[in-house]
């Protein structure tokens, strides 16, 4: 797999996201409170929302435009709503966050 | 080990019970059940429907064999439990076997109770509960013609209906002179039973039946007065009975019902009871709203949380016959005290009345026009008073225009394609397949499912009569005063009392204070709390902006493709040419796409990059400009008139007035947005009356209006009071404020919480309480010294938040 340094964690609030611009659009990196970090989309299934802008709650973030609840870890809609978003592998080491911009179909799909 | 559970009595209550359970320990348990009847579990309310040929048995599943597979429990169903050995803490089932709990919870339901005349028993007379009842009757109707239903209550009229939409011919035998008497007054019952004959239903009532007639299968009923009806099919309608048989049995205390605390705990500490069968402050219920807050409050100390009581419901009731509109809830009898408000439209099929004691509602029967019932029932379980909005009362809550149904005030009447909620596009037929097919029972599951009524909530009324048609009185299941959010059990008012009298000072303590059941909450309660403690420690507490909205946070709105609009204040609505060339020249300057005059008399940017607004804030800063709040829960605009200085008709100097309000105000958090308006005289050019607070100049001072709102649902204010001076208005206008934001919850405007806690009492605090208003102002002016930064400038030249606006790492 192909790692790509994206930041520090520090850098990313906790319960917040930043942004990593790239060639296949904007990517939303998820702080946790425990300070897991996850990569969805920058794009809400819903109509596109940027789920960087929304509330974090546990494993969770809701969509700034019409509060759908997406999983962080998978991608997915929160029932009963239906959808998912790409979703990245993400590694933390040494403060560092790095990502890897093969999107993560299999493994997670839940 | 986990530790063992049963379940007996596999039905709505029970398995209700279980679900709410496995939502918060779902490993606490290995769980057991034995159910009687030979299904999963099924929506017994949609029987009714069932047997008008409206739906088959299939579609009334809730819990299919598979559920219980997929939640590893144990399921046996067509077993009767005949004993409960409490001495070894076991079951016994009819064939024999027997399986041991640790805590048992017992859900029996009721019976159908059997008028005891002779031939009670005869071949042809049933009873109607179960689905074997239903295909009895079913079955019945294609061989027999004349059925006779004793008992004119809902299940009675219920049944009634059903089979005579299966071709039979029938008559409702009724022992009182009133229809439904247990839920309608005389006049109501009346117009009931006309609608119900035109449709070809017959009555026999008052009549008592003392014999039901036949050797080999039945033939006929007798009533007191010697009269015969002819009937091949008799049904019993004629109320439930608690199921108590095996509590008794195994010498659980029992009076009416299994008598239970307010845990649902029955004398034997380790079983507890839910639904028809229970016994609560001496009041057993039949309907599915209540019996589903016991399973929450049950669930809660099977996990052992332990915080959660049950005190009893307030139920209210439709009937599911299509076509006929009836609502009913409370004491609508009245009596010593009580005063009644009556509208009779005969023409129209329609007829309200409600009954009032001490300014709050106590009960209310509406028959015709439905629409109105899930307001007023709202008001009776807030204890809302309503003097001062009791003359509109009887017009309901629309009257004053609605935005967004097209005016609908009758869900019967739309068909299937019909739009009901103007937001989300969601039309009459989808909202009746998601409630039968994925088996709703409130609004909330409702709003999720479909998302009808889930934004601006001005169509509620039609949803809550659609589910109404489809579920009778169970959807209107609200405990009193709704919890904060799913993530707690304890009230808005709860949770800022305990702020202020445990002097909770984080988010955090707030949840490990009162044991939130989500980690760190949800986007619902992490904006309210953030609110709630800056509102009662404004020195002390520190922001949490990840617990913002994003507009809040952003100090911008955020707009469908990710862009931000920016709207600077422009006080009062007065600008000149200064601010308007620094606004020309930020537009050129950043490519702006869209400036628009907003309707609150300002200009709106929209359309700007949200790395450039830091930028963008910069030059409208130097230009003298500062936030408008355009996003926040907030201080919005204050509009004004031209006033005295240049109108012929001004009495006062309106603008300059607007403007000390504004200066004053502006940057103070509210539980929701907060507008003003002052005009120069009565002709209120500035839109004084339906603005949050709304000042209206006349020759001798200021008029001080209260509680408008032009959006959703038009309210005009109420008048407040007058004034004489300019420093009265000021005075006035924050006490008034400052008690909206220490008082009402979070996310009410001004005409919802007015509404809640009466006018008088608005009067009281701020009017005759002369010191109360003085400490208010005071505590509204205290808390403005941190409140009034200019968020902007903050973030342009200090670089407060960088991080919001800046990518992490742009890789292309
Ligand atoms: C920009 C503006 C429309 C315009 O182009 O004129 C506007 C735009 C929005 N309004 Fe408004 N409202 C605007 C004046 C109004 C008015 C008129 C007024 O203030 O005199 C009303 C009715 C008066 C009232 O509030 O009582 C109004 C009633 C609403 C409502 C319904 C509020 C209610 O209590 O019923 C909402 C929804 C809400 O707040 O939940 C809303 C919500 C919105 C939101 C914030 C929707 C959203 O959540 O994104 C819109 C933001 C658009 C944007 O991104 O800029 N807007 N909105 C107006 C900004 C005024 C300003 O200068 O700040
Ligand atoms: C036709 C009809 C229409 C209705 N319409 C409405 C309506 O519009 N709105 C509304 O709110 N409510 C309505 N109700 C009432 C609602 O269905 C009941 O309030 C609700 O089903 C009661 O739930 P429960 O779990 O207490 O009892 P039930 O759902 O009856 O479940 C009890 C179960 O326990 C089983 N059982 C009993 N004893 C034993 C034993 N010893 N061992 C094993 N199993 C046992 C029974 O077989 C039964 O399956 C209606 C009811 C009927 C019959
Ligand atoms: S600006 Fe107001 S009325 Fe217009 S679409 Fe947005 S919320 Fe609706
Ligand atoms: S775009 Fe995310 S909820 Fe609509």
């Amino acid at each position: 797999m192909q790692w790509i340094e994206a930041g520090c964690l520090e850098d990313i609030p906790i319960l917040g996201a930043r942004v990593m611009r790239t060639a296949q659009g904007d990517i939303a990196l998820f702080r946790t409170a425990n300070n897991e970090v996850f990569a969805l989309n920058d794009k809400c299934p819903h109509r596109n929302g940027p789920l960087s802008q929304g509330i974090v709650h546990g494993n969770r973030v809701t969509c700034p435009l019409h509060n759908w609840v997406i999983e962080l870890v998978t991608g997915s809609a929160v029932a009963p709503d239906e959808g998912r978003t790409a979703c990245y592998p993400v590694k933390v080491e040494q403060g560092v966050v790095s990502i890897s911009l093969r999107p993560d179909e299999l493994q997670k799909s839940a | 080990m986990r530790e063992k559970l049963i379940l007996v009595g596999n039905g709505m209550a029970g398995v209700r019970t279980l679900e709410e359970l496995l939502k918060v320990a779902p490993d606490k348990y290995e769980i057991t059940v034995f159910g009687s009847e030979p299904y999963g579990n099924y929506n017994r309310i949609l029987l009714s429907p069932v047997l008008a040929g409206e739906k088959t048995i299939a579609e009334i599943m809730l819990n299919d064999r598979q559920w219980y597979a997929d939640n590893g429990i144990m399921l046996h169903c067509g077993t009767e439990v005949a004993w409960i050995d409490r001495a070894r803490r076991r079951v016994i089932t009819a064939d024999g076997a027997s399986a041991v709990y640790d805590r048992l919870v017992l859900a029996t339901g009721s019976n159908p109770f059997v008028v005891p005349v002779p031939g009670k028993d005869l071949p042809g007379v049933v009873t109607f509960r179960d689905i074997r009842d239903v295909q009895a009757m079913i079955a019945a109707a294609e061989k027999y013609r004349h059925a006779v239903v004793i008992g004119g209550g809902l299940l009675g009229l219920e049944a009634a209906n059903g089979l005579m939409r299966q071709g039979m011919s029938v008559t409702v035998v009724h022992i009182h002179e009133t229809l439904m008497e247990r839920q309608l007054d005389r006049v109501a019952g009346e117009m009931l039973r006309l609608s119900l004959e035109q449709r070809g239903m017959h009555f026999h009532m008052p009549a008592q039946t003392v014999e039901i007639l036949g050797e080999k299968r039945v033939r006929g009923v007798r009533f007191e007065d010697g009269s015969e009806l002819y009937a091949d099919l008799v049904v019993m309608a004629a109320g439930i009975r608690p199921n108590i048989e095996l509590a008794k049995k195994s010498g659980i205390y029992c009076e009416r019902g299994v008598v239970v605390n307010d845990t649902l705990q029955t004398y034997d500490p380790s079983i507890y009871a839910v639904g028809e069968c229970v016994q609560h402050r001496n009041q057993t219920y039949g309907l599915v709203a209540p019996l589903f807050e016991q399973a929450r409050v049950c669930a809660n100390h099977l996990a052992h949380f332990g915080y959660l009581r049950y005190q009893g419901s307030l139920v209210s009731t439709k009937l599911k016959v299509t076509g006929i509109e009836l609502f009913s809830a409370g004491d609508f009898n009245g009596g010593e005290g009580s005063e009644e408000i009556v509208l009779k439209d005969a023409s129209q099929g329609a007829y309200k009345k409600l009954v009032i004691r001490g300014n709050r509602i106590q009960g209310a029967v509406l028959y015709g026009d439905t629409v109105d019932g899930a307001w007023y029932f709202q008001l009776m379980r807030d204890g809302a008073d309503v003097a001062a909005f009791r003359d509109q009362l009887m017009f309901g809550q629309a009257h004053l225009g609605d935005a967004g149904h097209g005016g609908q005030n009758k869900a019967a009447a739309m068909s299937d394609g019909m739009e009901v909620c103007g937001c989300n596009g969601v039309c009459k037929g989808a909202i009746v397949k998601a409630i039968t097919e994925k088996g709703l029972f409130t609004l909330e599951e409702v709003r999720a499912h479909t998302k009808a009524s889930s934004s601006c909530g001005s169509c509620t009324g039609l949803v809550e009569q659609i589910m109404a048609s489809v579920l009778g009185g169970g959807y209107a299941a609200a405990p009193r005063e709704k919890p904060l959010c799913k993530c707690t059990d304890h009230t808005h008012d709860e949770v800022r009392k305990a702020i202020r009298e445990q002097h909770l000072l984080t988010i955090r303590e707030v949840m490990t204070h009162f044991k939130w059941l989500n980690p760190d909450g949800c986007h619902s309660c992490r904006p309210a709390l953030n609110y709630y403690l800056l509102c009662a420690w404004p020195a002390e507490y520190q922001d949490d902006p990840q617990s913002r909205f994003i507009n809040e946070r952003a100090h911008a709105n955020i707009q469908k493709d990710g862009t931000y609009s920016v709207v600077p204040r422009m006080w009062g609505g007065v600008t000149n040419s200064n601010e308007l060339r620094t606004i020309a020249d930020v537009v050129d300057k950043f490519s702006i796409p869209t400036v628009k005059v907003t309707g609150g008399q300002r200009i709106d940017l929209l359309g700007v990059k949200k790395e450039d607004l830091p930028a963008v804030w910069r030059e409208l800063g130097k230009g003298g400009l500062v936030s408008g709040h355009a996003y926040g829960k907030a201080l919005r605009t204050v509009k004004t008139c031209v006033g005295k200085e240049w109108c012929r008709f001004g009495t006062q100097d309106s603008t300059a007035m607007g403007i000390r309000l504004e200066k004053r105000t502006w940057g103070s958090w509210m539980p929701h947005k907060f507008k003003m308006a002052v005009s120069g005289c009565p002709r209120n050019c500035a839109e004084a009356t339906i603005k949050d607070f709304g000042v209206v100049a006349v020759d001798s001072g200021w008029e001080l209006h209260v509680g408008g709102n032009g959006g959703v649902k038009i309210r005009p204010t109420d008048l407040l009071c007058k004034v004489a001076t300019e420093d009265e208005v000021e005075e006035y206008c924050c006490a008034f404020i400052q008690l909206y934001r220490e008082e009402a919850r979070y996310l009410d405007r001004t005409a919802p919480w007015i509404e809640r806690v009466g006018l008088a009492y608005v009067k009281q605090r701020v009017v005759e309480d002369t010191e109360g208003r003085k400490a208010l102002y005071a505590r509204f002016i205290e808390s403005q010294k941190y409140a009034q930064l200019d968020p902007w400038a903050e973030r342009a030249q200090r670089e407060v938040q960088k991080h919001e606006f800046t990518p992490l790492r742009e890789v292309v």
